[in-house]
């Protein structure tokens, strides 16, 4: 069985550009006939088609340049000049490419140079300057400049995705002129290996990045993580110049206190909290607050206050997963003293009732007011993944949506018990117990 | 804590139907100063409660001269919106509590941050 983890909500309606959905890609102002190709990363492979080389059509050069801006996802885009099976193929499909688009950017007075990219093979230097010698049927009338051409392009050669299994010719060729790099510098800039205040799972920088656009989050938009742990969905929206905050019901996280997750470092220090992970990308204007609270209980007014709702709730494996309450139904009276340190009893929250109270379904929760925008599988391990939900808030909720099909009996396989959590165990004893059966797994 | 939030938040006590807005007792306040953003003021201010954000300010002695009523065409309005970016995000409670309007349950703000978890009893 398949699991729910990564998840998020979108609450504003809006027709903002979608960032980094295969089926969503841009809303273009202007059509055009021009081709596009983006070359995307090699990780998060669960979330795109298998190929690493995307064609798009039916967009502008801004389309794709606001697509770069944002993207954490694509390496480069290129406006696709000719692309082919073959070297010839390729050399007739540029052959009948519109002199008038190549050459504003092919003048007397310009410089440029040209890139070798292989997918799935190294070249050696002579041959990528075989390569770049044999594109001279193509009007290139400038000066080379290796160091800063005003303009760039790319030959990309595709020899598959098998690693054991390399052909000796490119399974596909694409020329085009360089346009814009992504976002890919974030995920190092924004690394939790150097981030100031970390926990045991922090959200890597990557994901934060792509849950950030997901949620569309812009700039004066005020986002909000229910399970804020210790902030690194925040870090990624205020990157993105929206104002942020988040509560979590472990005090210790929220005020920075208690053992480190580093292993060189055994208490954290004074000032480890999300507000200085703010301060050390430079966004801490954008920091609104943290607090300690339940996100099973309703602390906020009823009105529409967020942007956007972005979350990594908890599941139970690494971070146990609580809310205040208690096994006993103890009735003390109301007048206790309150003391600022006081921890309430806190009562295991399993999986299965956090679907019951924060989501409406069992698998994909849908919800009258939500609608799904996009639904992102992570496989983790053999028996386990976790999914990236993204939902667009199309309408406000009123008496009719209320919680009445919670009581769907599409939730009885959750009830009563941590599902997850034994399944996870589960599974991972069977296999180590294949793959090695003298190992003593988890002490038993 | 931030009056911003405080616009947001209420008292989720048991039995609590008029938990807004919370009081608040402070010890101890500051003012640290933030970049001002005047379309992010105007974009809030909608959905702010404004009287509860004139009353909170009023609680802390940092009201200045913030009105009784929103000012009409507030957009155009920069000396407006300074007054409401200073009592939204530059205005943090340190120290006190927040307390509820109806069963007078107090939730504590240490370092800043408030503490809204009730008892194991209360919810």
């Amino acid at each position: 069985m398949r699991s729910l983890s990564g998840t998020l909500f979108h609450s504003s309606v809006s027709n903002r550009t979608y960032f980094e959905s295969a089926t969503n890609m841009a809303t273009s102002h202007s059509r055009s006939c021009l081709q596009y190709l983006l070359h995307l990363a090699q990780d998060n492979l669960d979330f795109r088609l298998p190929s690493p080389f995307w064609c798009l059509d039916g967009l502008s050069e801004e389309d794709v340049s606001s697509v770069m801006s944002r993207s954490v996802c694509a390496k480069s885009a290129f406006e696709l000049w000719g692309h082919g099976k073959t070297h010839s193929e390729l050399r007739t499909s540029l052959l009948s490419y519109p002199s008038e688009n190549m050459s504003p950017f092919m003048q007397k007075d310009s410089t440029y140079r040209i890139n070798v990219y292989t997918f799935n093979k190294t070249l050696e230097f002579a041959d990528r300057i075989k390569r770049i010698d044999a594109m001279e049927f193509l009007p290139f009338e400038g000066t080379v400049s290796l160091k800063s051409p005003q303009h760039c392009f790319c030959l990309l050669e595709d020899y598959g995705t098998d690693p054991n299994n390399i052909p000796e010719h490119p399974n596909y060729i694409y020329f085009g002129r360089w346009i814009a790099d992504g976002q890919r510098e974030l995920i190092r800039s924004h690394s939790v290996k150097n981030r100031h205040f970390i926990g045991n799972t922090s959200m890597e920088s990557g994901l934060s990045f792509i849950m950030a656009n997901h949620a569309k989050v812009s700039e004066n938009d005020l986002v909000f993580d229910p399970f804020v742990g210790t902030g690194s969905l925040l870090v990624a929206c205020s990157h993105f110049r929206a104002y942020v905050c988040g509560m979590d019901i472990d005090y210790n996280t929220i005020h920075g206190r208690g053992r480190s997750s580093r292993k060189d470092q055994k208490w954290r220090g004074p000032d480890e909290n999300i507000r200085a992970n703010l301060r050390q990308y430079g966004t801490e204007e954008m920091y609104v607050d943290v607090m300690v609270s339940d996100a099973s209980k309703p602390v906020w007014r009823k009105a529409a206050l967020f942007d956007a709702i972005i979350t990594d709730p908890p599941y139970g494996i690494r971070e146990s997963t609580r809310r205040t309450g208690s096994h006993k139904d103890v009735t003390r009276s109301p007048d206790v003293f309150y003391a600022e340190s006081h921890v309430p009893v806190s009562q295991a929250y399993h999986l299965s009732d956090i679907f019951t109270d924060l989501y409406s379904e069992e698998m994909v929760p849908l919800h009258p007011c939500l609608r799904l925008i996009s639904n992102c599988e992570q496989t983790l391990s053999s028996h386990t993944s976790r999914r990236l939900i993204t939902m667009e808030k199309i309408k406000n909720p009123e008496e009719l949506d209320s919680l009445a099909h919670l009581a769907d009996p599409c939730f009885s396989p959750y009830q009563g018990h941590n599902a997850f959590r034994e399944k996870y165990f589960s599974g991972q004893n069977k296999r180590c117990g294949k793959e090695d059966s003298k190992t003593v797994v988890n002490g038993e | 804590m931030k009056l911003l939030t405080h616009n947001m938040l209420t008292s989720h006590v048991k039995g609590v139907t008029k938990g807004y807005p919370l009081l608040i007792k402070a010890t101890e306040v500051k003012v640290n100063e933030v970049d001002f953003n005047p379309q992010f003021v105007t974009r809030m201010i909608p959905k702010l409660e404004w009287s509860a954000l004139v009353h909170a300010a009023e609680e802390l002695g940092q009201r200045q001269d913030l009105p009784d009523e929103l000012v009409p065409e507030y957009e155009n309005n920069e000396e407006f919106l300074k007054k409401v970016h200073r009592v939204l995000l530059e205005v943090e409670v340190i120290e006190g509590c927040l307390r509820c309007p109806e069963s007078g349950r107090e939730f504590p703000i240490s370092r800043g941050i408030p503490n809204m978890l009730l008892n194991e009893d209360e919810v």
